[in-house]
């Protein structure tokens, strides 16, 4: 790993749109980013490898194991909500308890986002994988919306693993990758992320430096 | 109170005059030629008022040259200069899409004179 990796945990506020500097509307999502504070720095001594824990989120202290509050108090900050580790070859750099929020980032570079999707519920195969379905006309009864043939007869006598088929939709980790940031509000911990982000308005969402920067 | 209105709050305009759906406005657009920057004037009669907030747009219909041509701009954009309010109409609907089946006297918004008398 010889790669710098930064990375923030917010919420999802919404979106809206701004004007950028050619007067264009430039879509945007409103990610509250931070503060989260460091909870554990990894060193390849210790541990095998170099990353970086950070935290973010209020949480009840009664709500906190103690296994989980013993961790927190050895960084020395109040139990947070959610964790992460982000691995990266600066991990030295930072220090137990050390502030992490929007400022991380500058207005114009791109990030990955991370979060979860909104959950589809049992979703037909249309919806779900983009199946043009069947016919309007010309026949077709009650079968619209279906998926047509899902393999052959006898041979090979069963449906192939994989298949695209109705099922459960949304819910899951999906991580967008290389949006621009459109601006930052370091004061009040508010990054613009143009376009669109996974999850809901209130959802949790990880963002960070790009995997595979374009 | 929405969550958004601070973000917004940046973007929003206050000298926007109070306009409606049958006005007719001078709307100054600002045109970039090059490195250029001049004023050009849409005049016309207002149809539509939709959306809300910072989303809102407002459409302006005239007929130039025999050719209806209608521009769309959203009431908050940094490219319009200004907004004139030229006259106001007497129409009784919010969205005046009939307007673009009709043609001559027909097409005429009458003016809307004073304000109307409140029966007390």
């Amino acid at each position: 790993m010889g790669t710098n990796v930064k990375g923030v945990l917010g919420t999802k506020l919404g979106m809206t749109q701004v004007w950028d500097e050619n007067n264009k509307i430039v879509p945007v999502t409103v990610v509250q980013a931070g503060p989260c504070v460091v909870t554990q720095v990894r060193t390849p001594e210790t541990d095998g490898y170099s990353a970086v824990q950070i935290a973010f989120g209020a949480i009840d202290p009664r709500k906190v194991n103690k296994p989980q509050a013993g961790h927190f108090a050895k960084a020395g900050v109040t139990p947070r909500r959610h964790v992460v580790e982000i691995r990266t070859a600066d991990a030295s750099e930072y220090t137990l308890g050390q502030e992490i929020g929007a400022d991380t980032f500058e207005a114009g570079q791109l990030i990955d986002a991370v979060g979860t999707t909104k959950g589809k519920g049992f979703a037909g195969v249309m919806k779900r994988h983009g199946f043009h379905g069947l016919r309007a006309s010309h026949g077709v009864q009650r079968k619209h919306r279906s998926p047509g043939s899902i393999g052959g007869c006898a041979t090979p006598g069963r449906v192939f693993k994989g298949m695209k088929m109705a099922g459960r939709m949304g819910g899951a980790r999906q991580t967008t990758q290389n949006l621009i940031v459109q601006s930052i509000d370091a004061e009040n911990g508010i990054v613009l992320v143009k376009g669109a982000v996974p999850g809901p308005k209130g959802g949790l969402v990880f963002l960070r430096t790009p995997a595979k920067e374009a | 109170m929405h969550t958004l209105d601070s973000v917004d709050a940046a973007s929003l305009r206050s000298d926007i005059p109070a306009f409606r759906a049958g006005d007719t406005v001078k709307v100054h657009v600002k045109v970039i030629e090059g490195n250029k920057s001049r004023i050009q004037v849409f005049q016309g009669v207002v149809i539509a008022r939709s959306g809300a907030g910072i989303n809102e747009t407002f459409t302006v219909r005239k007929v130039s040259y025999g050719v209806g041509v209608e521009r769309i701009f959203p009431i908050h954009t940094p490219t319009v200069d200004k907004i004139e309010l030229v006259s106001r109409g007497d129409v009784r609907r919010a969205k005046l899409y009939y307007l673009r089946e009709l043609r001559g006297k027909k097409a005429k918004i009458r003016e809307l004179r004073d304000t109307p008398k409140t029966s007390a």
